[in-house]
């Protein structure tokens, strides 16, 4: 599963970055595989989505937090 | 390097490094306070803001560089930061004071061992402690000093502590850190044995990287860049994942306690402010209380300096002798510098707003429920900043773009930001909307304030639309995202807001008030001079008429002969079918340098006596009949067309001056004009010919 299929409160580990353009910048930003993510809140219409990142919270799109392979906890 | 025998003549000059939201601004201002200055980094319009404090008989000059996650730049703001550092020798750096948010060390280390890895002298100011605290979360001080090799100074940059600590601590950084957190590789070596005389192996990697992917360098040499290291992102995301396996054991023996994880207040406050329906309320509750203090409450400073000018200008005219100069003075100076001052208490209220709402954290909270709105229109989340603050006006919200990664996004952001209504249609609005809604004075809601709101949300609206226009014109190169991080709310502090106050203040004074003023002398002259010959002949006519509006009639075929009513009469074919006469006309030609200059346009016109009396210039306004036919000249149709031009025209030279600086290119303040020209004229046109 990835990061937008987390439901709010769901704790998970990310497996996986994909590679894409933006995986650099999602890096930088602490996503990097075998940390904690847990979904937050969602913007209206279900998109960006806000996810928890080790104590500070990270606002991605939807489609980039399909770059976020995670496991649930 | 420090000569300890001769330390007062010596300044030191620091940098402050680090993340976006970790304080480093708030710190910026406390060590610097009133002492700093912000100017334009040579040939860009990137800020750079510079100060210095005094500690121990020493001159230390502080640069604050623009915040940043990481070397690799992922912004025009970012590239600054990047090649400041790279080209420190230049800048003679003696230190650079990495401001760290504790709360959350793993993210903002990653910046640290890069900077650690230039060779620069550094030291960490560790700020956020107490929200670590707050977290019941206890870390290790010493170690992480010892695993970092490096002085760590624990401050609080709101409220002081440990500021002279820090202070003393800088000047005992001296040393590069020791310690090296990643080594290139091998095919980096080979690029970067190609970059000789640099200190280390990682800044020759990042001089070799940046050079490739941003300087102008020939094609062979990118060729023989890429035949001896493939260039692509795979390297950066490679050295991030082996930096984070150096730093997360780091945290992790640092980390002393760590409690079982509960709510924090900040997500307490997001379950209100982004819930689905409240949030947008909200957000439009507090742009709704923004319009009316705006309106309201800028009011009474507002009267209080009309009255002023008005009182001077009586002083003055009846002491002086009647000459060209006190006339200069008088009808061209006087009325120019009132013209600037009364935007002061809008300009003032608004960017107070904004830099509450931006302090306080709330303002990437409006990005964040909105970006999928704007995304449709070809825009980012983060382009919300630069809309609102084009309320109060276009110029710093154009170089607002700036944080928007995508080139695009930004570009179309900043074609359409002037879109929006600006303070300086305000008073033109305030006028026009006078004139609509004459009766109303002491209505609940104010009458004239809903119509201003209501072109406020217009210009929104017609900005999105061009948005969408220009997403599907232009090609895209580089695809949008949005990785962006909520900070923690906090209360905002006053000093970051007085200072940006001041700051923003003194930038409108005398940026755009010169231009007000220029524009207004410049005026007078036109209105008041014209040919001889002309001239001349109205004093003859009017040598043996005694009759009471004597005066008057003189003033009004002055300025019908004046250089001004013969420019106005000039453009008059092309905007009789808007319904304007060469008045207005004239008025026309003068906005062009500012949108609020057509007041004191009309003003002059009808010859009112005190051109900063509000009323006086509606009253006056709805009296005014075209000579030929006797109809009205304000009718409802004309100040409707009126309103719609004013609201879409590119009528701001300073607004063009900042579009061609920050895109560097003379095409897009060209594109800029004709499309918002074009469409303003054409809906007028359709406006006015609907009414009429």
């Amino acid at each position: 599963m990835t990061a937008a299929d987390l439901k709010k409160g769901e704790r998970a580990i990310i497996t996986e970055v994909i590679y894409c353009d933006l995986q650099c910048k999602l890096l930088e930003m602490g996503c990097y595989c075998g940390k904690d993510i847990e979904m937050l809140f969602k913007a209206p219409f279900g998109d960006p989505i806000a996810f928890d990142i080790d104590g500070y919270t990270l606002g991605l799109r939807k489609e980039e937090a399909l770059k976020l392979i995670v496991e649930l906890k | 390097m420090l000569n300890l025998n001769n330390l007062a003549e010596i300044p030191i000059h620091i940098v402050l490094v680090g993340n976006p939201n970790t304080g480093k601004t708030t710190l910026f201002n406390t060590l610097t306070g009133q002492n700093q200055k912000v100017s334009n980094l040579p040939g860009t319009t990137i800020e750079e803001k510079k100060g210095f404090f005094d500690y121990d008989d020493i001159r230390i000059n502080v640069t604050d560089l623009p915040g940043t996650y990481s070397l690799y730049p992922n912004g025009e703001d970012e590239q600054i930061t990047t090649q400041f550092l790279l080209n420190h020798k230049n800048h003679a750096i003696d230190a650079i004071v990495f401001v760290a948010d504790a709360s959350n060390l793993e993210r903002n280390l990653l910046l640290y061992t890069q900077i650690a890895d230039l060779g620069i002298p550094t030291l960490i100011a560790l700020n956020m402690l107490d929200v670590l605290e707050q977290k019941h979360i206890d870390i290790d001080l010493e170690k992480l000093s010892v695993e970092l090799q490096t002085i760590i100074a624990p401050i609080n940059a709101r409220n002081g502590t440990g500021i002279k600590q820090l202070k003393n601590k800088i000047l005992k950084t001296k040393v590069a850190v020791q310690r090296n957190f990643f080594m290139p590789t091998a095919e980096q070596n080979n690029l970067i044995n190609l970059q000789p005389n640099v200190e280390t192996a990682y800044t020759r990697w990042q001089i070799v990287y940046n050079s490739y992917k941003f300087a102008k360098i020939k094609d062979d040499i990118r060729q023989q860049f890429n035949e001896i290291l493939p260039f692509s992102d795979k390297i950066i995301a490679e050295e991030t994942s082996k930096r984070f396996a150096v730093i997360h054991p780091i945290v992790e023996q640092i980390t002393l306690k760590k409690t079982v994880k509960e709510k924090t207040i900040t997500q307490k406050i997001d379950a209100v402010l982004l819930h689905p329906v409240w949030g947008f309320l909200i957000f439009f509750t507090t742009l709704f209380i923004i319009f009316q203090s705006i309106f309201r409450l800028a009011e009474f400073p507002k009267s209080w300096i009309e009255n002023s000018f008005a009182w001077v200008t009586v002083l003055f005219k009846s002491n002086l002798p009647d000459n060209t100069f006190s006339q200069l003075l008088c009808d061209g100076i006087l009325p120019g510098l009132a013209g600037v001052m009364v935007f002061l208490p809008q300009i003032i209220i608004l960017f107070f707003i904004l830099a509450l709402l931006e302090d306080s954290g709330y303002m990437t909270r409006v990005s964040f429920i909105t970006d999928r709105l704007m995304r449709k229109f070809g825009l980012n989340g983060k382009s919300i900043i630069p809309l609102i603050g084009s309320m109060a006006c276009a110029i710093p919200s154009i170089m607002a773009t700036r944080n928007i990664e995508n080139k695009k996004d930004r570009l179309i952001t900043i074609l359409v930001t002037p879109l929006m209504s600006c303070s300086a249609r305000l008073p033109v609005y305030t006028l026009l909307a006078g004139l609509l809604f004459i009766e109303n004075t002491h209505a609940l809601i104010d009458l004239r304030g809903l119509l201003i709101l209501g072109m406020y949300i217009i210009g929104f609206i017609v900005a999105l639309l061009f948005a969408f226009i220009f997403k599907l014109i232009l090609k895209q190169k580089q695809r949008s995202f949005f990785v962006l991080e909520l900070p923690d709310y906090r209360l905002p502090k006053w000093k970051n807001i007085s200072i940006t106050l001041k700051l923003k203040t003194k930038d409108f004074v005398f940026n755009a008030g010169k231009i007000i003023l220029i524009v207004s002398v410049i005026l007078w002259f036109l209105a008041s001079h014209g040919p001889t010959e002309k001239f001349a002949a109205i004093n003859q006519k009017y040598a043996s008429y005694t009759q009471p509006d004597r005066e008057a009639k003189i003033q009004s075929e002055r300025l019908e002969a004046s250089y001004a009513g013969i420019l106005g009469k000039s453009i008059e074919p092309a905007i009789e079918p808007l319904g304007y006469d060469w008045k207005i006309g004239i008025a026309l030609i003068t906005s062009f340098a500012a949108r609020e200059v057509f007041v004191g346009t009309v003003a002059t016109i009808y010859s009112v006596g005190n051109s900063d009396d509000e009323s006086a210039i509606t009253s006056t306004l709805a009296k005014q009949t075209n000579g030929e036919t006797g109809k009205k000249t304000y009718t409802m149709a004309v100040v409707l067309s009126l309103l719609v031009f004013y609201a879409f025209a590119m009528q701001c030279i300073s607004t063009m001056a900042v579009t061609y600086r920050e895109t560097k290119s003379i095409k897009w303040p060209i594109v800029q004009f004709l499309y918002m020209s074009g469409f303003a004229y054409l809906l007028s046109l359709i406006v006015y010919q609907t009414f009429k």
